[in-house]
């Protein structure tokens, strides 16, 4: 594993997320949301899951980000930009970062084994998914369909 | 080296929870949520990577799911959003509180 | 025969009582059917009463007793009894067919008023309670009849209860014979405690017989005297003897009936009955409480004869009359005379109820007139009303051979001539014998001889139904004159339990001698005094009696009855309202306080539970809820509506939990 690509992905992901985050402007969030979701993409190339890591790139930049960048042309008032901040919240979630950093560093001793790379085949995903996980896979159809009719008749304009 | 990954998911989590606490916007939050279960796939892609078993494809199948069903929530939770801009008008979540005591 | 009346005692006073009763639920209107039940019942009770008298005189011992018990209290027993005795049936005899021709008389004289139903139910009743009397085994129950006898007397005195001075006659019978009634119950009460028994013969163990008499030692005087008290208070006897003259506010057949024959009679009776007690260690015939019941005797006969000279109602002097005989009666048995005074008392039973009857009918024919001074020449108008009275006023004067009363009166005088302790009542009695003859010749001058007075015109004899009970009643007295006489001296045995015999010795004794002297004496003194009366022409009432000219202050007084009820009046009843005012200020304030007094404290002690409850329980209840309220608000405040700040807690809790299971493990 190259420790420099490493960083360099972290640093690209983690500040693109911060940005997201904290931007004052919503179209530069979310656009900084999709940047963060590609080095996240980045993160899977590293470790090995490929095919996630595109899977990530083709739902989160290419649907959900799409959707966000839609739903703020939808929402729009006259204000485009967000006011104010809640800094109980900075609090919160440093909070959170410290206490989950403590617990990672508590449990130390995992085995790390040999890193092998693993060879994992978008065959091998397939037919593990038709095989060990079909019925995840049947229940996430019918989620998806339930969520797709959900989303529309929440939107849904009736006719006067 | 399992444990820089995790550091990284824990930050990711950790943005996204600024991000759904700190901002007025409704659309915040939802970005929020996503990056956290983005973060948490990636935990789950990391203990598979460097966990015990890694011929088998379960990190990966889980976090195929949790992907899949976090655009899922996206998008439902995007419909509520416009849903609710259209009722009342506002994207700022001080002022939906009807929930209130 | 004479067994079956024997065990059925019960029956004689039983019948008139509840034909009384069911006369009282018959309506308003029925007044044959009333007055038919009520002589029938009376018929009834006359037939039983000579099967008893025949009975009696086949008995053992001239005497038989049924006792039965009536109450029993753990291990006593209220015994009571019916008691048949020649001296019972005798009585029971005389009652019965007294009260059946008064009843009969009654038709007649009560046929216009509008309460006649109510009449002859209540003249059965007394008929009943008065049998009751007689009959009775017990003192207790002798006690108990003797209560509704005065509670009847109360009934038919103020019988015309629109009337006041009939309802306040009426109460001072009933409370004057109370208070002799008080003194009867005590000695009841003491007879009882010393005896152990009321019954009065009872195998032996009654007590008036030995074993009982011979434990009461001294006591036996005072219980004879308390039970004197009641024959005081119930015969008229001075001093309760106020309230017979004003008894006569009563209809005449009542004054016939109770007043004269029967009821007071009762008092007579009773110290008859339990003469045993009176007895209780004489000596040569005396004891004090004999003493005391012969000149109480000797003093109301002769004051009531005297008040009787001076009276102008027809009925008040008949009245006083009726004081006086009983009077004498009470002196006869005093001295020792008891089957004398009985007898007197069986003929005067007859003769007064026809005196009373004919007085009856001389109102009735004169439309309610009662002053004999408005009254006169009624001889020829009314003639059997007069003949029969004539009859009636001899009897009681004592004209010997043909009438009864001279016979019983001879006997009691010859009595009082033999009484060791004194001559006194024996002269008394015979002063008393005159006063009799001359008020009774008063009367009938005034009523019947001379000239017509105001009330004479339109004055018309009775109807037959009113006639016919006279003539029966005048005929008994006569009758009873023959069986009376001293040459046959069977009922004189009879009640005294001796066999009879013819003796016409006795008829020629010198006592007869004396009364018939006595007698002629008065009689011929009332002519010479009121002949005057007789011959002056009566248009105008008389408005001085001849006695009242010649001696007008002792006429007042005497016309006032000797100024004795204004002295009641003035002492006893004033005493008595003192009291009473007494009484209601202490039950006004003392015991009425006393009992607001708890009244206030139960309401303080209800204000200070109220106070409790208000101020404690409630208030601490209240405190409570809304301090639930309030700390429900603080809670509330946690549902902020802001999504961020559920998120945040979320977050937070999850790092809690995280921290403590690192912590922990």
């Amino acid at each position: 594993m190259n420790t420099a690509a490493l960083a360099i992905i972290a640093i690209f992901t983690l500040s693109a997320a911060l940005a997201a985050a904290t931007l004052p402007k919503l179209m530069h969030a979310a656009l900084m949301f999709a940047a963060a979701f590609v080095g996240l993409a980045a993160f899977f190339f590293l470790l090995s899951a490929e095919f996630l890591g595109l899977v990530l790139v083709f739902v989160y930049v290419g649907a959900v980000a799409v959707l966000i960048v839609f739903t703020i042309l939808l929402t729009r008032h006259d204000l485009e930009k967000d006011r104010g901040f809640n800094l109980s919240g900075i609090i919160v979630a440093i909070a959170v970062f410290i206490g989950l950093a403590i617990a990672i560093f508590k449990t130390g001793s995992l085995p790390v084994v040999t890193p092998e790379i693993p060879t994992l085949t978008v065959k091998q995903i397939g037919a593990a998914l038709m095989t060990d996980y079909v019925w995840p896979l049947q229940c996430v159809g019918i989620l998806l369909t339930a969520a797709l009719i959900g989303a529309l008749i929440l939107v849904i304009e009736e006719k006067k | 080296m399992l444990s820089i990954f995790l550091l990284i998911s824990a930050a990711f989590f950790s943005i996204g929870l600024l991000a759904a606490l700190s901002r007025r916007h409704a659309i915040f939050i939802l970005i929020g949520i996503e990056m956290m279960l983005a973060a948490a796939s990636l935990n789950f892609v990391a203990f598979w990577r460097f966990g015990p078993s890694p011929h088998q494809p379960t990190g990966v199948m889980i976090a195929i799911f949790a992907i899949a069903i976090a655009a899922a929530e996206a998008a439902v939770g995007l419909a509520l959003v416009i849903a609710v801009y259209r009722h009342y008008r506002t994207t700022s979540v001080d002022q939906l509180d009807q929930l209130k005591g | 025969m004479n067994h079956w009346i024997a065990s059925n005692l019960w029956l004689i006073p039983a019948t008139p009582i509840v034909v009384s009763l069911l006369i009282l639920n018959l309506p308003k209107s029925a007044r044959s059917p009333a007055a038919g039940f009520a002589i029938l019942g009376q018929i009834g009770a006359l037939a039983l009463s000579i099967l008893a008298f025949f009975a009696t005189s086949q008995m053992a011992g001239l005497q038989t007793v049924r006792n039965f018990t009536w109450l029993t209290f753990g291990n006593n027993a209220l015994r009571l009894g019916w008691l048949l005795d020649p001296l019972a049936s005798a009585m029971l005899v005389m009652i019965t067919v007294v009260g059946l021709c008064i009843f009969i008389f009654s038709t007649g004289y009560m046929a216009e008023d509008r309460n006649f139903k109510r009449f002859f139910a209540y003249l059965s009743f007394f008929s009943g309670a008065m049998l009751g009397v007689v009959l009775a085994n017990s003192l207790l129950l002798l006690f108990v009849f003797w209560e509704l006898v005065g509670l009847a007397s109360y009934l038919l005195i103020g019988f015309w209860i629109e009337r006041p001075t009939a309802a306040a006659a009426a109460k001072k019978a009933f409370i004057t014979t109370r208070i002799g009634d008080m003194g009867f119950f005590l000695g009841l009460l003491w007879l009882y405690h010393r005896s152990g028994t009321l019954l009065f013969y009872d195998s032996g163990s009654g007590c008036l017989e030995n074993a009982a008499l011979n434990s009461l030692g001294v006591a036996a005087t005072f219980i004879a005297l308390l039970i004197f008290c009641g024959a005081v208070g119930k015969s008229g006897q001075f001093p309760l003897h106020v309230w017979l003259p004003d008894a006569m506010e009563g209809p005449t057949p009542v004054s016939a009936l109770i007043h004269a024959a029967t009821m007071v009679a009762a008092g007579v009776f009773l110290v008859a009955r339990v003469y045993p007690i009176f007895s209780v260690g004489a000596i040569n015939g005396v004891t004090p409480s004999l003493e005391v019941v012969v000149w109480i005797g000797v003093v109301t006969g002769l004051m009531a004869a005297l008040i009787a000279v001076a009276q102008s109602d027809i009925k008040r002097i008949l009245a006083y009359s009726t004081v006086s005989q009983l009077g004498l009666m009470m002196v006869s048995l005093g001295v020792g005379g008891v089957a004398a005074g009985i007898m007197h008392l069986l003929a005067h039973g007859f003769f007064k109820a026809l005196l009373f009857l004919g007085a009856g009918s001389v109102i009735h024919g004169l439309h309610h007139e009662q002053d004999i001074r408005k009254m006169g020449g009624l001889r020829r108008l009314m003639p059997i009303t007069f003949v029969t009275y004539a009859i009636g006023m001899m009897a009681l004067s004592g004209v010997p051979l043909l009438f009864s009363g001279a016979w019983t009166k001879e006997e009691v005088l010859h009595a009082t001539s033999i009484w060791p302790r004194s001559h006194l009542p024996h002269y008394l009695m015979m002063a008393g014998v005159i006063l009799t003859a001359l008020y009774m010749t008063r009367q009938v001058i005034y009523i019947f001889f001379g000239n017509r007075g105001p009330a004479s015109e339109g004055a018309h004899e009775s109807p037959p139904v009113m006639t016919w009970p006279l003539v029966a009643l005048a005929f008994g007295t006569i009758t009873l004159s023959v069986v009376l006489t001293p040459a046959w001296p069977w009922l004189h045995d009879f009640l005294i339990g001796k066999q009879a015999r013819f003796d016409f010795a006795h008829l020629i004794e010198p006592a007869v001698f004396t009364s018939l002297m006595l007698v002629l004496i008065g009689i011929g003194l009332g002519i010479v005094l009121y002949r005057g009366v007789a011959a002056e022409n009566r248009l105008r009432p008389i408005e001085v009696d001849p006695f009242q000219a010649a001696q007008p202050a002792l006429f007042r007084f005497l016309q006032n009855k000797m100024w004795i009820d204004e002295f009641y009046r003035g002492s006893v009843l004033r005493w008595s309202k003192a009291l009473s005012r007494v009484s209601d200020w202490l039950d006004r304030n003392c015991w009425d306080g006393i009992v607001r007094g708890f009244g206030w404290l139960g309401q303080l002690f209800g204000i200070f539970t109220t106070g409790v409850d208000e101020r404690g329980i409630n208030a601490g209840v209240d405190e409570t809820t809304s301090g639930a309220r309030g700390l429900g608000r603080l809670f509330a405040n946690a549902h902020s509506g802001q999504i961020q700040t559920y998120l945040g807690v979320i977050a937070i809790g999850m790092l809690a939990l995280l921290l403590l299971y690192a912590w922990l493990a």
